[in-house]
């Protein structure tokens, strides 16, 4: 059923897009809420990078970005698993909620919240390590298990990261022998080894070449069966291709959030128009 | 055309100084070195690594003692040293515009400054002074004092040319900040390290003030840590300034096998750096 669904994937996605055309009330805006912000404002400074951001973000659906550079699309990811936190000199306020919990009150335990919200970064960063030890990284360190089941865990990451029959013969060996495109699904499949329930992307493509670009795009549609992904981008046919919902930033502000389709046909903003069409940005 | 032929000499003037700098720094080492090997050839025996030194009058005899102190002082130093140079390291590259960051690097910067015969001083008022006599313990805190610095420095530096991408990948993964730092930067920022470690080592194993009112020196087999200890530089020291035509040969053998102790730790710095960083990429 999934290998139909990839393989057959821009069909899908048309059929997708009419049916809740169709029937509005069906589609993303029935999946329940994982994360939530509201209001959140987000600081390096006294230069404010976020202005009163508020959206939902549903389970088991593929939440975009997409934005000129700058705009705070990046910093936005970063709010949601607290990985601003790390910079210096940055202040939040607003909230940020995971299961209807705020994740920035001071007893939230910041290990935990990583480990349940993944991150895939914009530029690969494999550690330089073996391939094995790269994704057996997260489970070493937030668990204790066996050497079995730590192998099996690995080779099951890698297989829904679809890199295990192109790394089964090496897994000793670096990861940075790997190609740019492998290397960013060793980080997705490290990512998926800990059993996050929801993905954040930043720009998960924007270093890889076309075919690799799809292979990840790929991967991120068969994902969604399983996780809730949030992924940000500059690339706009990505966002159409791959995404339930999609948010237009600017300026650090939220102009438009809405079904996929909605944003690319008729977007309620002029400015989202303006962009999508490619008069600036 | 003219002014082409005019920015060719140039050209040629500047290479032709370099070229004439690096044999102006080069040629004084040359014949250190060449002057070093010439003297201490003769002198060097079999005997010399494994006999006790004789008394005077006596030919022969070698600086044994001396030689497995100075590796004693060594090993020594690099206790001191290496933990507390590595965890400064990475606190300085995890939080460097912390207040007490700015402190602990000035702070590096000038004891890396301090004369060592001062450094001497303080392990002497440190360690020697509450038990009243020297020993093998003193001269490793000495030494120990002069590598600090250099580790911690070098550490520092190293960690922050690791992409600070990898530090958010650990992060991500559920690591703690400590975890990240341990596990993910101080690995791939090891080859270089081993390298700093490896030239601070080189740098100490040839210091001979710090060692004179630390672990002073000792003409016996002795290698028990709370006692006074033989070292190679100071037994040079010692032969060097002695009117015996006999104590000077052995002077410049130990200065010949000092010379090679320090020229190992730099080519072993080379060797075990390009094999790490070989290793980080296959």
């Amino acid at each position: 059923m999934m290998e139909i669904v990839v393989n057959e994937r821009a069909a899908e996605t048309l059929v997708n897009l009419s049916a809740t055309a169709a029937h509005p009330a069906m589609g993303a805006a029935s999946l329940p809420v994982r994360m939530e912000a509201r209001h959140l404002n987000f600081f390096y400074g006294a230069s404010q990078a976020l202005h009163d951001i508020s959206i939902l973000i549903r389970e088991k659906s593929v939440t975009a970005f997409i934005g000129p550079s700058g705009c705070g699309k990046s910093t936005f990811l970063r709010c949601l698993n607290r990985m601003n936190d790390i910079i210096p000199d940055t202040r939040v306020d607003g909230d940020v909620l995971l299961d209807g919990r705020d994740i920035y009150r001071s007893d939230v335990d910041i290990v935990d919240l990583r480990r349940r919200v993944g991150m895939v970064f914009q530029k690969s960063n494999p550690f330089p390590k073996s391939i094995y030890d790269n994704v057996a990284y997260g489970l070493k360190i937030n668990s204790t298990l066996s050497g079995s089941e730590l192998t099996e865990r690995v080779e099951s990451a890698l297989v829904r990261a679809a890199l295990w029959d192109e790394v089964k013969d090496r897994l000793k060996t670096s990861a940075l022998g790997l190609s740019g495109g492998q290397q960013q699904r060793l980080c997705i499949a490290r990512a998926l080894a800990v059993e996050p329930e929801i993905l954040l992307m930043d720009e998960p493509c924007s270093a890889l070449d076309p075919s690799a670009t799809s292979k990840i795009e790929e991967l991120i549609f068969e994902l969604k069966e399983r996780y809730t992904i949030v992924v940000v981008t500059h690339n706009m046919q990505q966002a159409a291709r791959v995404s339930g919902e999609t948010g237009f930033f600017m300026l650090g502000k939220l102009i438009e959030f809405d079904k996929t389709e909605i944003i690319f046909t008729k977007p309620r903003q002029k400015t989202t128009e303006d962009y999508i069409t490619g008069r600036f940005g | 055309m003219n002014r082409n032929a005019r920015r060719k000499h140039l050209s040629n003037a500047v290479v032709g100084l370099c070229g004439a700098s690096v044999a102006l720094a080069l040629v004084p080492l040359f014949f250190v070195f060449f002057y070093v090997v010439k003297q201490g050839f003769s002198s060097l025996s079999w005997d010399f690594f494994t006999k006790m030194p004789k008394p005077v009058g006596e030919a022969g005899g070698g600086m044994a003692n001396a030689i497995v102190g100075t590796l004693i002082l060594i090993g020594l130093a690099s206790l001191v040293a290496i933990p507390v140079g590595l965890i400064s390291g990475i606190y300085l590259s995890e939080y460097p515009k912390s207040k007490l960051a700015t402190a602990v690097r000035f702070t590096a910067d000038v004891l890396n400054g301090i004369p060592s015969i001062v450094i001497g001083i303080f392990a002497y008022a440190l360690v020697v002074l509450p038990v009243k006599h020297f020993s093998a313990l003193a001269g490793g805190v000495a030494l120990g004092f002069m590598m600090i610095p250099i580790i911690t420095r070098t550490t520092e530096e190293l960690l922050n040319l690791v992409p600070p991408t990898l530090r958010e990948g650990a992060l991500a993964l559920g690591a703690t900040r400590s975890r990240a730092a341990f596990t993910v930067m101080l690995p791939a920022a090891l080859p270089g390290i081993m390298t700093g470690i490896l030239v601070s080592l080189a740098r100490i194993s040839g210091e001979t003030a710090p060692l004179l009112f630390t672990s002073f020196s000792n003409r016996f087999w002795s290698t028990t840590l709370s006692q006074p200890i033989a070292s190679l530089t100071v037994q040079i020291y010692t032969y060097a300034i002695s009117p015996y035509e006999d104590w000077h040969r052995q002077a410049w053998a130990g200065a010949l096998v000092l010379v090679s102790v320090v020229f190992l730790f730099s080519v072993l710095a080379r060797v075990v750096t390009k094999r790490l960083e070989r290793m980080h990429r296959t």
